[in-house]
């Protein structure tokens, strides 16, 4: 091969593993990206059942409910407009509680509850989980009936 | 008295920036010749000088002088030690005088000992890092003052988060920022060769040791991270594709890209723009962390405090220096002279391939943290998780493992495929070994782990293979680092697909004197009992495993609660317990108690984990950096230097 042919070769091979890449990257980001959501947004149907997202909103007063197992745990997740029940099975973090914020990962199940498979919950002031900055701010504590 | 000490050397220290970066201009555009001799004492003196402030940092923490505002905010007199030191870099202002004290001392040591550049490249490399250094310097002057005091000193300080509290705060931030700031010197390198047109094999083999120094501690500071990680946080995880972990994954993959092709064109003269691209991309990812991290775009326990104007200010800086370096770098390509050639099937070819994946994965990793904050700056909330890494660099990384085994096995410029077949046998029969074990009898393995696990045991055997049919004592130093570097990530890559293919977990709520399963392991919760620790209380609960075949151990894992200062809530961690076995290890996490609903027997939530071969992931990452250590001891002029004076030596006892 011709040192001129080579370099051909080198850059298409370059070019395809670019556009290649570009391609693997846009199709996994929207797979695999999951939208940050407010139970108003989950109860109007935007989310799908089982697809990936994460569930912020506050835990409503007097909604904790702790399953036979000790493990598994139940609770309400308002935004004030409108309340998710949500499962998760886990440690929960220690600021997790009652009219405090918090944030889960995980999917809607088929029956309307949102079961998470990871909990965050607003540390104190100085040190938050990164994702604590997506919390609406102008949530309120009690749903309007 | 200390305070103003420290924030005068820092001054004095930005001044002699200011001289290097002048004289060292002036004398490339044809001024004095003197001034080129100005120019590596002040850039001694300036490392020198900083280093010293940031020791005066650590002394004002050690003494807990609460009238310097950044020891009332981020320490407490109570505080161990050990922590009262490492809580100096546990903040923003003192993370950015670390920052800038390796930056400065990185420049000092170019300076002393860099005897292979021309005269005026090594002017122009350290009139380059003199510019890197004076911006930051402004930054810490001018936005980010460690010394700055409070008018009224606060009886005690306000602490620093318990989170960091924690011995690998010692090691893991000084660790990584060496390894991010030893890469400015090779972007330094690549301006100054830039400035004097001098990029070949000399300009290459001198950036070398430095490239490799650096990569070693990016190295062993995401090894530490993640086992920090992993057993700090509780959650049983040592990655997390966290924005955090990611801009330090990105610096580390353009430094294995450019240790590759410095390689290329230090041995064949060949690629030396990409190399010197590589050079500028590198230290370039290492600010774009910097600024993601430090900027409040992302909070985290790394982000400190959010301040809007401390991010324009360091975006400024980063588009001043990656659009100038990018600029200078358009305007004299072309007039770098084109490299040697190479067949496609050759070492130059497989590092040609294994650099495109590389810089691949690091645009990818790049796009989803980033994504987030752009979709954000559109209004959309979007999260970027695990599934998108995985599914998008797991595939490309196993790629990546099998041209690295065959890179080492082809010869320069040319090759051919007959000559490569020969040498695989041996690592393709234990990749099929392994494959149709997992197979038939491994259970139910997803694809990614079962073909990691397989790749991992071609990749550990072709590593060896450049070691065959050698006389051992001879190998240089360099074969045998790059040999323990591959053979690392055989090892790392195996730990990785082996833990998520067989890891078992069990979640229960336990009472004392129940026996837990998981995996061999049987789980005895004798009970809890409350202790304390020098700055917190502590619920200590005591866990016996016993092995199948009898031996026990015993697990003591906590739940810590630090009391609220200044007024402030407590705040409680978990202490996660560990077994290491040869197989890996038991890891064991005490959770909230659970009180019955007829009120009577108390259980406790426990988390238990056997995961198997977890170890080798940070054994894998550990060996990299020794094979990068013994490359670069093989290639640094010391050891050169040390062999030719004790030859000359031993000549002069024999001499009649």
């Amino acid at each position: 091969m011709k040192p001129k042919h080579q370099r051909l070769v080198l850059a298409l091979l370059a070019l395809a593993g670019i556009a290649g890449a570009g391609i693997l990257g846009a199709s996994a980001l929207r797979d695999e990206a999951a939208y940050f959501r407010t139970p108003a947004e989950v109860t109007a149907g935007k989310a799908e059942t089982g697809e990936a997202m994460r569930l912020g909103g506050m835990v409503a007063a007097g909604s904790i409910a702790r399953q036979a197992d000790g493990v598994t745990i139940r609770f309400v997740a308002t935004d004030g407009k409108a309340s998710v029940p949500v499962e998760f099975t886990g440690i929960v973090p220690d600021l997790f509680a009652e009219n405090s914020g918090m944030v889960a990962d995980g999917r809607m199940r088929a029956d309307g509850v949102f079961v998470a498979d990871r909990i965050l919950a607003k540390h104190d002031e100085r040190y938050m989980p990164p994702q604590m900055g997506e919390m609406p701010k102008n949530m309120k504590l009690v749903p309007e009936e | 008295m200390i305070a103003e000490l420290g924030l005068a050397l820092l001054w004095m220290a930005a001044a002699l920036a200011c001289l290097s970066l002048v004289a060292g201009a002036l004398f490339l555009r044809g001024g004095p010749k003197d001034l080129a001799s100005l120019v590596r004492p002040a850039s001694v003196a300036q490392g020198v000088l900083t280093a010293a402030a940031f020791g005066l940092l650590i002394a004002l923490f050690v003494r807990s002088d609460m009238s310097v505002e950044l020891v009332a905010r981020n320490s407490h007199s109570l505080k161990p030690m050990l922590f009262k030191v490492a809580g100096a870099w546990g903040n923003h202002e003192g993370s950015m005088l670390l920052w800038l004290t390796i930056l400065g001392l990185s420049g000092a040591l170019v300076a002393l000992f860099e005897r292979r550049l021309r005269e005026d490249t090594l002017v122009a490399t350290l009139a380059a890092q003199a510019a890197l250094s004076l911006g930051f310097f402004a930054f810490l002057l001018f936005s980010s003052n460690p010394f700055n005091r409070l008018p009224i000193a606060p009886p005690d300080g306000q602490g620093l988060n318990p989170l960091l509290q924690d011995p690998g705060l010692a090691f893991h931030p000084p660790t990584l920022y060496i390894g991010y700031v030893g890469l400015s010197v090779a972007f330094s390198f690549a301006v100054g060769a830039l400035v004097t047109r001098e990029i070949g094999p000399a300009f290459a083999r001198a950036m070398r040791p430095w490239v490799l120094g650096s990569w070693i501690f990016l190295t062993l500071g995401i090894t530490a991270g993640s086992y920090w990680a992993y057993y700090e946080l509780g959650w049983g995880g040592w990655w997390f594709w966290d924005p955090v972990e990611n801009v330090s994954l990105v610096p580390w993959l353009a430094g294995a890209a450019l240790l590759h092709s410095v390689a290329v064109t230090a041995t064949r003269n060949a690629l030396r723009a990409w190399t010197v691209m590589l050079a500028v991309i590198g230290f370039s990812m290492s600010m774009v962390g910097t600024f993601i991290v430090r900027s409040g775009l992302l909070t985290s326990v790394h982000s400190f405090a959010v301040d809007p104007e401390r991010g324009t200010f360091l975006l400024v800086l980063m588009a001043i220096y990656i659009g100038g370096a990018l600029a200078l770098f358009a305007l004299r390509a072309g007039t770098v002279a084109e490299g040697k050639k190479f067949a496609l099937l050759s070492r130059e070819g497989s590092l040609v391939i294994n650099n495109l994946l590389l810089t691949t994965i690091l645009a990818l990793v790049l796009l989803g943290t980033l994504y987030p904050i752009v979709a954000e700056a559109m209004g959309e909330k979007i999260s970027v998780g695990p599934p998108y890494y995985n599914k998008v660099a797991g595939p490309l990384a196993l790629i990546l493992c099998l041209v690295m085994v065959a890179g080492p096995l082809l010869a320069w410029r040319r090759d051919d495929g007959k000559r490569l077949w020969s040498r695989l046998p041996p690592a393709v029969l234990a990749g099929a070994l392994v494959l149709f074990g997992l197979v038939l009898f491994g259970g139910s393995v997803r694809i990614l782990p079962l073909l990691g696990m397989t790749v991992a045991a071609v990749v550990a055997v072709a590593s060896l293979a450049p070691l065959w049919g050698r006389n051992l004592r001879r190998t240089p130093l360099p074969t045998w680092g790059m040999v323990i570097a591959h053979f690392g990530v055989a090892v790392a890559l195996a730990g990785m697909a082996a833990e998520s293919a067989f890891i078992k977990e069990r979640l229960v709520a336990a009472a004392p004197g129940e026996t837990v399963k998981v995996d061999d392991f049987a789980v005895t919760f004798v009970g809890v009992r409350p202790i304390a620790g020098p700055n917190y209380t502590a619920i200590e609960g005591r866990l016996v495993a016993t092995t199948g075949s009898g031996a026990s151990f015993t697990l003591r894992p906590e739940a810590r609660t630090f009391p609220g200062l200044m007024g402030g809530p407590p705040t409680e961690t978990n202490e996660a317990a560990l077994l290491t076995r040869p197989g890996g290890q038991l890891y064991a996490v005490l959770g909230q108690p659970v009180t019955s609903p007829d009120g009577t027997a108390e259980r406790y939530q426990l988390r238990l984990w056997w995961k198997p071969l977890v170890w080798w992931i940070w054994l894998g990452g550990a060996l990299i950096a020794i094979g990068a250590a013994l490359s670069m001891l093989g290639r640094a002029q010391l050891l050169a230097m040390w062999r030719t004076h004790r030859s000359k030596k031993a000549q002069e006892r024999f001499a009649p």
